[in-house]
């Protein structure tokens, strides 16, 4: 098996000293009073991915974005003028949700000139700009230039929107994403624009949800499947490469490319369609990588696994990429969204590759979804009870250490800065 | 009945009417309402045509394909969807997947 070297105190998580080693507490993915605090103090402060400029492809373009944590729905539009913004998806007038099609609760996206209000009419320019009443001369002193859609902060990273829930935006979208994250620019993700997008609703708080996505370690034990029988060894698994930058993290993955081993390690409709667990064999070529990937530097380089705070993965395998995010819904429940995206196939061959890294991802995915369960309701018991408060949290799992530090730092310092005000 | 895979597919022809599914969500709620022997037949029947069914597709334009070799996709599809079960788990559902539950609600056409 492959060793990887450790920085030179010995272990990851001490190259970071401020995480400590001793066990930590999963309190925080379980209480109810916690949960509270994460929507004021991370969900309407930080900055959150809800989407891609390829989702607003035309003047007009619009979606809605269900955001339960953060008591909101908003929807982004791509304006006439060409600029990307976001609103609070609710009419000025008696706070009907604004746009909507079949059912209220559901997202929505399509394209519209102007925004108009189902339940008086009301009509709004894709600027926010309140431009018609129904009736106006019944109203009172309505100031219809102050009247118009209550705006969100929106900002564009390589062609990710982010809104921003705070009043004031503590820092730009860039400050947030610092440079582990922002030297990824020049990463074609505008070219993939072949979507395989998944949703689902699991039982688990988001954080443990996002801890099975950030750490190894758990992969020969829950999923043993994923290496054919006749050559599984048990053995387990060590990334290559760790990474902190402010409240991101990264895992890089290293080691033989899973088709360049011997055939038994595949399975056959591998092996036939030339795909599989870690997407197609061959990808087309992005040409000279950006900075910001495998800035560790391993070799042979397997996947950059991006996690950027809060609720977001980017998994990066060269040539396509996996996106994850994570919406909270309650203590213990969250809507996952999964996306593959990759360059449009431009043979049948090609997109029988794609459908097939898909259908994988979702066999693996619904075994984390599946167990995670047994996390939360074991979790829940632990503290309910007070049998056990401090879990043990190794080296392969230090991105899960940093995880709930800076999810508690957050919290700290929110509650210290309203102390304060 | 007419057939709907092309003429040198015709011994999958007694899949096609349970099997050529246009969309994840049909393939994926199928599966999981058949049983491992029924899974297991249409495997044995169909893997051993999978190199030559992908060539006969692969012979057409992605965006135009005829509606025979179409239905033939949707026919792979479906075996790669089945293999899971087949190759993998030998179960109809992934171990360990208790309820969970992933919607695929948008994917690229065919």
């Amino acid at each position: 098996m492959a060793r990887w070297p450790k920085p030179p105190e010995g272990s990851w998580t001490e190259h970071y000293p401020e995480l400590g080693t001793a066990p930590i507490s999963f309190e925080d993915s379980v209480s109810p009073e916690f949960y509270e605090l994460e929507r004021e103090a991370i969900f309407k402060r930080a900055w959150l991915n809800v989407g891609r400029v390829e989702q607003l492809p035309r003047k007009g373009s619009y979606f809605t974005k269900e955001i339960e944590v953060a008591d909101t729905s908003l929807v982004i539009v791509h304006g006439l003028d060409g600029q990307i913004r976001a609103f609070h998806n609710m009419c000025r007038h008696r706070g009907n949700k604004l746009m909507w099609n079949d059912f209220p609760r559901e997202e929505t996206s399509g394209t519209c000139r102007q925004f108009t209000c189902k339940y008086h009419g009301w009509r709004y320019d894709l600027q926010g700009r309140l431009n018609f009443v129904q009736q106006e001369g019944e109203f009172f002193d309505l100031d219809k230039d102050a009247t118009g859609l209550a705006p969100v902060h929106c900002e564009v990273w390589s062609g990710f929107v982010f809104v921003n829930l705070a009043p004031e935006p503590e820092q730009t979208l860039t400050e947030f994403l610092g440079p582990m994250i922002t030297d990824l620019d020049g990463y074609p993700f505008d070219k993939m624009t072949e979507r395989y997008v998944f949703q689902g609703d699991n039982h688990s708080n988001w954080k443990l949800f996002a801890d099975a996505f950030q750490e190894y370690y758990h992969v020969p034990s829950l999923h043993p499947q994923q290496v054919p029988a006749p050559v599984r060894t048990g053995a387990g698994f060590e990334c290559a490469h760790f990474q902190l930058d402010g409240p991101h993290r990264l895992v890089s993955t290293g080691g033989a490319r899973r088709w360049t081993l011997p055939p038994e390690y595949m399975y056959p409709i591998e092996r036939t369609t030339r795909s599989g667990l870690v997407g197609p064999w061959e990808s087309p070529d992005i040409g000279e990588p950006p900075p910001g990937l495998n800035p560790g530097k391993i070799d042979p380089w397997g996947i950059d696994n991006f996690q950027i705070f809060p609720n977001v993965e980017i998994l990066i395998y060269r040539g396509w990429y996996l996106m994850y995010r994570y919406w909270p819904t309650s203590p213990g429940s969250h809507r996952f969204e999964g996306m593959l995206c990759f360059q449009p196939a431009t043979t049948v061959r090609e997109r029988i590759e794609h459908e097939v890294a898909a259908v994988v991802f979702k066999e693996f995915a619904l075994q984390d979804a599946g167990m995670l369960t047994g996390t939360q309701t074991a979790l829940e018991s632990a503290y309910a009870n007070k049998i056990i408060e401090g879990f043990p949290v190794n080296d392969q799992e230090v991105l899960v250490r940093h995880f709930h530090h800076v999810v508690a730092a957050w919290v700290r310092d929110h509650q210290r800065k309203a102390a304060a005000s | 009945m007419t057939a709907v895979l092309p003429p040198a597919f015709a011994d999958l022809e007694p899949y096609a009417a349970t099997w050529c599914l246009a969309t994840e969500t049909e393939r994926y709620a199928r599966r999981q309402a058949s049983t491992m022997p029924q899974l297991q037949e249409f495997y044995d029947a169909c893997f051993p045509r999978l190199e030559e069914a992908i060539a006969h597709c692969d012979a057409f334009p992605l965006d135009d394909l005829p509606d025979d070799a179409l239905a033939l996709l949707h026919l792979v599809y479906s075996l790669v969807m089945v293999a899971m079960s087949v190759e993998i788990f030998q179960q109809v559902k992934a171990t360990d997947a208790a309820d969970a539950e992933l919607e695929r609600i948008e994917e690229p056409v065919p």
